[in-house]
């Protein structure tokens, strides 16, 4: 797939070269004009002044910013680790055959996605004193994170589930299986496993999210750096840090996915009804599923 | 309902706020996406490399973090514009990568030949993109891009973590005063379904009468 665009320009010819040789010097030129531009306005304001890097070089910034992290990401463990398994019945509660149920799960996952997360947040932090519920800015955080994100993990199971062929669910009822059997031996193990790209980028999306910690205040990654910022009075420098650590850790994440990606496709062939799903096959298996009233070949 | 029904002109404006910044937000992305999506399958390399570079960056950061970096870092080299433009230009910076993205993965869709068979009758580059690929890559990707929207309309709720005043922001305004927080909240998330509901029937009517089956 990714060199899928190669054949929009044929191998080039002299002139063709020559063209793109030309165009690539032109925007090579206007890009590095760009930075510089960028460099020397920054340093017209003084934003290299070696007093504003100067905490970079030492131990004590880095580590709190360290600590940040790992706030950050015991943030993102912790709710990833109790949204899943939510999430995986509430696909099954979209998935069964009880009426009722059918209706529970699929409102709390409607109605649990539809909703902004920092609506969430705020309800959770400014709400809940009001009721009596005091709770660590740490849960604050992470519970709503977990009512959102098995949300959106549900749909990902239920997508994983009915991307399944049918047959596999029909083989196992017919070996004898219960529904539940067919259901936890058969089908949902096979789903799990074709989602697991999917289940990665997912949790890409939730780390960036712990930085919604930042109203409540907790102090993970940015409210740290946002600290650290004020202390040393250098918030640019401070903050463009974080965002680099951020992208550092995603991009690793996401190179795992990646990885996992090719690794199921070559398991399992990369066509066919074996296929791995990625992220916007969800959107378009969940799209093509409807209302739920089809059953993942029981 | 009744503390809703109460403030209501305080939600009206915020939900205008939000319906606004939803709205910029939509047009920035689109052409900010559309820009990047080209550079990425550009023959021109250093074009490419910044396509690549644009999209690793932004959509690795998260919004938050992005719009404390303009909102309070920026003023200090002098860039300053008021908190709503500067979280425009933030969501759609950020948005922009998803919708890059997001059309790649449609170009990627497009048939080899149908480029194939644009080139060979003689377009050029620009000419088959245009003609060719970009038309058919939007419509595989009105699913997927209508996703984008629809978490780029909950996003701009992360407006109200740097002042903005949308329904978010005033939701918790109006928490910490009247202490009644559900139905204050509640009132707020109807003003997001008002939203997403009608974007995510759009989504699904405009997908239907494109799709090109194949």
């Amino acid at each position: 797939m990714s060199d899928g665009t190669a054949v929009l320009y044929d191998t080039l010819g002299p002139r063709g070269r020559l063209r793109v040789r030309i165009a690539s010097i032109v925007c090579g030129v206007l890009l590095a004009a760009l930075v510089l531009l960028a460099i020397v306005r920054l340093e017209e304001r003084g934003q290299f002044e070696p007093d504003l890097w100067q905490p970079f070089g030492e131990w004590v910034t880095w580590r709190s910013l360290l600590e940040g992290l790992q706030a950050t990401l015991a943030a993102a463990a912790v709710a990833m680790a109790l949204a899943a398994p939510i999430g995986l019945a509430m696909a099954l509660g979209r998935l069964s055959l009880n009426r009722p149920t059918r209706w529970l799960a699929g409102g709390y996952v409607e109605l649990f996605r539809a909703v902004p997360l920092l609506l969430f947040i705020y309800f959770a932090a400014l709400g809940l004193p009001r009721y009596g519920i005091e709770l660590s800015a740490f849960w604050y955080l992470v519970l709503p994170l977990v009512v959102y994100n098995s949300a959106v993990l549900g749909e990902i199971f239920r997508a994983g589930i009915l991307s399944l062929d049918r047959g596999q669910g029909e083989a196992a009822l017919a070996i004898g299986m219960t529904y539940w059997q067919s259901m936890l031996l058969v089908v949902v193990p096979q789903a799990v496993r074709r989602m697991v790209p999917a289940l990665v980028s997912q949790l890409v999306t939730l780390l960036k999210d712990t930085s919604l910690g930042f109203v409540i205040p907790y102090a993970e990654l940015l409210r740290t750096g946002q600290i650290n910022g004020q202390f040393y009075g250098n918030l640019l420098q401070m903050t463009t840090v974080v965002a680099l650590i951020y992208v550092a850790v995603n991009v690793s994440l996401g190179r795992v996915a990646v990885r996992l990606e090719r690794r199921q496709a070559r398991r399992y062939g990369s066509a066919g009804p074996h296929a791995v799903l990625g992220e916007s096959d969800v959107a378009l298996l969940a799209a093509r599923a409807g209302d739920g009233r089809e059953r993942a070949g029981l | 309902m009744g503390v809703v029904l109460d403030n209501l002109d305080r939600y009206a404006d915020a939900f205008w706020v939000t319906v606004q910044l939803t709205a910029l937000g939509f047009l920035g992305s689109l052409v900010l996406g559309t820009i990047v999506a080209t550079m990425r399958v550009s023959p021109v390399a250093p074009l490419r490399a910044a396509g690549l570079v644009y999209v690793e960056t932004f959509r690795n950061t998260p919004l938050l973090v992005l719009a404390v970096l303009f909102v309070f870092g920026l003023t200090k080299v002098g860039i300053r514009f008021s908190l709503f433009t500067t979280f425009v230009i933030v969501i759609s910076i950020y948005t922009g990568a998803f919708v890059a993205e997001t059309l790649r993965a449609g170009m990627n869709t497009v048939g080899r030949g149908q480029v194939e068979a644009a080139r060979s009758i003689g377009l050029t580059f620009g000419q088959s993109l245009r003609e060719v690929v970009l038309p058919q890559a939007f419509r595989t990707v009105v699913q997927p891009l209508g996703n984008v929207w629809i978490a780029m309309t909950k996003n701009t709720s992360i407006a109200a973590a740097v002042s903005v005043v949308d329904l978010t922001a005033v939701a918790g305004r109006l928490t910490t005063d009247l202490a009644r927080p559900l139905p204050l909240f509640a009132g707020a998330a109807i003003g997001y379904l008002i939203l997403t509901l009608p974007m995510g029937a759009l989504v699904g009517a405009l997908e239907r009468r494109v799709a090109i089956v194949r």
